[in-house]
């Protein structure tokens, strides 16, 4: 059985749902921050397809920075929700509306 | 063979991924987090198919070890006997399911239109000296690379701040 690169980008498709789908439906910080890795890794699922199916190295290079900037997202993204806990005990989305007057 | 593996591989990411954003047995985060560490390394046995072997490396190195880590420590500072209690509203649900659907639709479309010209006609290897030849020698990646260095720095150097408890301190 020969697997093309559709296989492979409609798996990224739908991982890439399945992410999108915790970021809307979830209201806890860090289950969306979850999601949005899931996001970033059918991206780059569907980038290393490119790279191998085209037969060149361009889309691995771009999955090598698109993890360093996930990495770098991660860390500010959990000190934020660390810093939300400290001020608010919550780490809902649906709790934070302290800016509504 | 890579067809067998390929459908194994892709059904455990996905069954794992559905069970980090809406786990029908427990609502704790630190379920995720471990189920998000298996759909991770299932996403490296892909890459591996896929004969990036340098990247499905970085992923385990980066995502597994360092990611899920950070995560799991913060969930220790967490009280999560409150998120226990939390439910998923409904329209939250529909809401979602209409997102996520409507953006399968949007790609699944592009799919169908677009023809790939492009076979496998030489399958060249994402080994480490493969991927560091493209990054140094050509010279087009140069800049990015050093500039990404950067931009590590100033991320831990922002979360080191924002997570502080008395910034006079510091």
């Amino acid at each position: 059985m020969k697997i093309g690169i559709e296989h492979y980008l409609i798996l990224s498709a739908i991982l890439f749902c399945v992410g999108l789908f915790g970021v809307i439906a979830r209201r806890n910080l860090l289950i969306i921050l979850m999601g949005v890795e899931l996001m970033l890794n059918a991206g780059n699922l569907a980038l290393v397809a490119f790279s191998r199916f085209n037969g060149n190295l361009d889309g691995q290079l771009m999955v090598f920075f698109t993890i360093t900037v996930a990495a770098a997202e991660v860390a500010v993204g959990l000190a934020l929700i660390v810093s939300i806990y400290r001020w608010f005990k919550a780490t809902g989305s649906d709790d934070l509306t302290f800016m509504k007057l | 063979m890579e067809g067998i593996l390929f459908y194994i591989i892709s059904a455990i990411a996905v069954l794992c991924a559905v069970m980090v954003v809406a786990n029908p047995f427990s609502k704790n985060p630190i379920t995720s987090a471990l189920f998000l560490v298996v759909t991770i390394i299932s996403l490296a046995g892909l890459f591996v198919l896929l004969n990036a072997f340098f990247i499905a490396i970085v992923q385990i190195v980066v995502y597994a070890g360092a990611v899920i880590v950070l995560f799991l420590f913060v969930l220790m500072l967490i009280d999560l006997n409150e998120e226990q209690k939390r439910r998923i509203k409904f329209a939250s649900i529909i809401s979602g399911l209409i997102g996520a659907g409507a953006m399968i639709y949007v790609i699944t479309f592009a799919l169908c239109k677009s023809a790939f010209s492009f076979v496998s006609r030489n399958a060249i290897e994402g080994s480490p000296s493969a991927l560091g030849n493209a990054f140094f020698s050509r010279g087009e990646f140069l800049l990015p690379f050093e500039v990404v260095s950067v931009l590590l720095l100033v991320s831990i150097c922002g979360a080191i701040y924002i997570a502080a408890k008395d910034k006079n301190k510091l």
